[in-house]
């Protein structure tokens, strides 16, 4: 965790460390179990390859979760998450590394929108934007 | 991932009748109203920030959560639709055909009967009105907002379909929306190649200047155009402030026909840049009004040779930039359609 900041503290263009995720076949599935998603392509390669993928790959509430943490990671613990938009490119297979960047887009009273992007050795596989509340110094 | 629609015109008439009837699901409640099986509480939490890497406090420590101004430890905000899953049970159940009738089950029949048994959530927008507490027993309605139309993606032919789902609390005060986007796909008809198209969102940006602006203007209304000389009449590519034959500085566009020749190609296979898919061919096309310009092939790389003629398609990169690209001329003009997912 970082420590908090402010809303005084950010302005467009920053950018947030680059945080890499390595993705091993048991992330993809322990991310699957812990949002109770039992979709056979998040754990069972026969099947997964049976539906059209090449592998298991990890679930769209998987990634969403790595993406809010990444943004609250940089965020701080007082920031409030307000809004998070994804789309999914390239899926995130294992054995495969996913490296998250962001940059902060917008910044509108109290509040700051972060692009965020998720990168595998395939391509793209994730574009977020996640809105967040921040605190004001004056509340520190 | 970009996607297109291109339906030889005899299967036309059995498209639209197989769209209509997967469009009589707009509107309907997809499943009726869920509740969650258990209140908001620290152990799913706890399983899932693990999985995640998550260390933010206020996820698992109850001081360091009122530290923040809150009344207690919070659930993560993306955690939102692992509340209302329906379990391992109903999962089990589900798949081995024993799904409750309801509309979104029958949509998903008529689409698993049709051959489009793949599946995979391409968009997700979540709007948290405020965070889960321990304790909220949340409850979820669906409503299914649209079925599109047929579209071929680097994962097959298929359709997406897009819900919208509110969630509220014990209270009946909506705590969070969610519009939820995937595709049901027919894996048969995928190339094994290109396991799931690049996201041209992800492509380095072009350098938009005050000389070369108006070309991409252009472009973004789906328009080729040439820079010519206003004195000497000649054109050039790229664009440029100067005449480079009569060295004026006066000039206007003129609109290309989007018909060429392939000058030369280069097929890339490595280093690869994101946003692209490999093998990927760009095309040094000679157009009909003489100036050359350099793009994307939309097509096999077998397909391509110097001197085919090739006629303009259009990408999008994302909402504000279009770009041309060029594909093998054909004699009647096929219907495309472009969306990014």
């Amino acid at each position: 965790m970082s420590t908090q900041i402010t809303i005084e503290q950010v302005s467009p263009g920053d950018t947030l460390p680059e945080l890499e995720i390595p993705l091993t076949r048991t992330v993809i599935v322990a991310g699957a179990l812990a949002t109770r998603d039992y979709e056979d392509v998040h754990h069972d390669p026969a099947q997964a390859q049976r539906r059209g993928t090449p592998d298991t790959y990890m679930s769209i509430n998987h990634t969403n979760g790595l993406v809010g943490r990444y943004v609250t990671d940089w965020a701080g613990p007082a920031a409030r998450m307000v809004r998070l938009s994804t789309r999914l490119g390239v899926p995130n297979f294992p054995g495969d590394v996913m490296r998250l960047t962001g940059e902060v887009v917008g910044v509108e009273e109290d509040t700051v929108r972060v692009a965020v992007r998720g990168m595998n050795s395939k391509g793209g596989h994730v574009v977020s934007e996640v809105t967040v509340r921040l605190p004001r110094g004056s509340e520190q | 991932m970009s996607t297109t629609t291109q339906a030889p015109a005899s299967e036309a008439t059995d498209q639209d009748a197989f769209l209509a009837r997967l469009r009589e699901f707009v509107g309907l409640e997809a499943t009726p109203t869920r509740y969650a099986q258990d209140a908001v509480n620290q152990a799913m939490i706890r399983h899932f920030v693990e999985a995640m890497g998550d260390e933010n406090p206020v996820y698992v420590d109850d001081r360091a959560a009122r530290d923040t101004g809150r009344e207690g430890v919070v659930a993560p905000p993306p955690m939102l639709s692992t509340w209302l899953m329906v379990g391992y049970k109903a999962h089990t159940a589900a798949a081995a055909g024993a799904a409750p009738d309801t509309p979104m089950a029958r949509l998903l029949a008529l689409l698993a009967d049709a051959g489009f048994v793949g599946v995979v959530a391409t968009n997700d927008e979540h709007e948290y009105v405020r965070e889960l507490r321990l304790g909220d027993e949340i409850k979820m309605t669906t409503v299914i907002e649209d079925v599109s139309p047929r579209k071929t993606t680097g994962l097959g032919t298929g359709h997406f379909i897009t819900t919208l789902r509110t969630y509220t609390d014990q209270n009946d005060e909506v705590v969070a929306r969610q519009r939820f986007r995937i595709l049901r796909f027919d894996p048969s008809g995928a190339k094994p190649a290109a396991p799931a198209a690049a996201d041209p969102a992800l492509r380095h940006k072009p350098f938009i200047l005050r000389d070369n602006a108006f070309w991409f203007a252009a472009a973004a209304q789906r328009r080729l155009v040439i820079q010519a000389c206003t004195d000497c009449g000649t054109l050039r590519h790229p664009p440029g402030p100067i005449c480079p034959s009569c060295h004026s500085y006066a000039w206007h566009e003129v609109e290309a026909s989007g018909r060429g020749t392939v000058h030369s190609y280069v097929v890339s296979h490595h280093p690869k840049a994101p946003g692209y898919d490999y093998p990927l061919t760009v095309v040094l096309v000679d157009l009909e009004e003489g100036t050359r310009l350099v793009a994307d092939f939309a097509g096999d790389a077998g397909e391509v040779e110097i001197g085919m003629p090739v006629q303009v398609d259009w990408l999008d990169y994302d909402e504000n930039l279009t770009l041309p690209r060029f594909r093998a001329a054909t004699s009647a003009s096929e219907p495309t359609e472009e969306e990014g997912n």
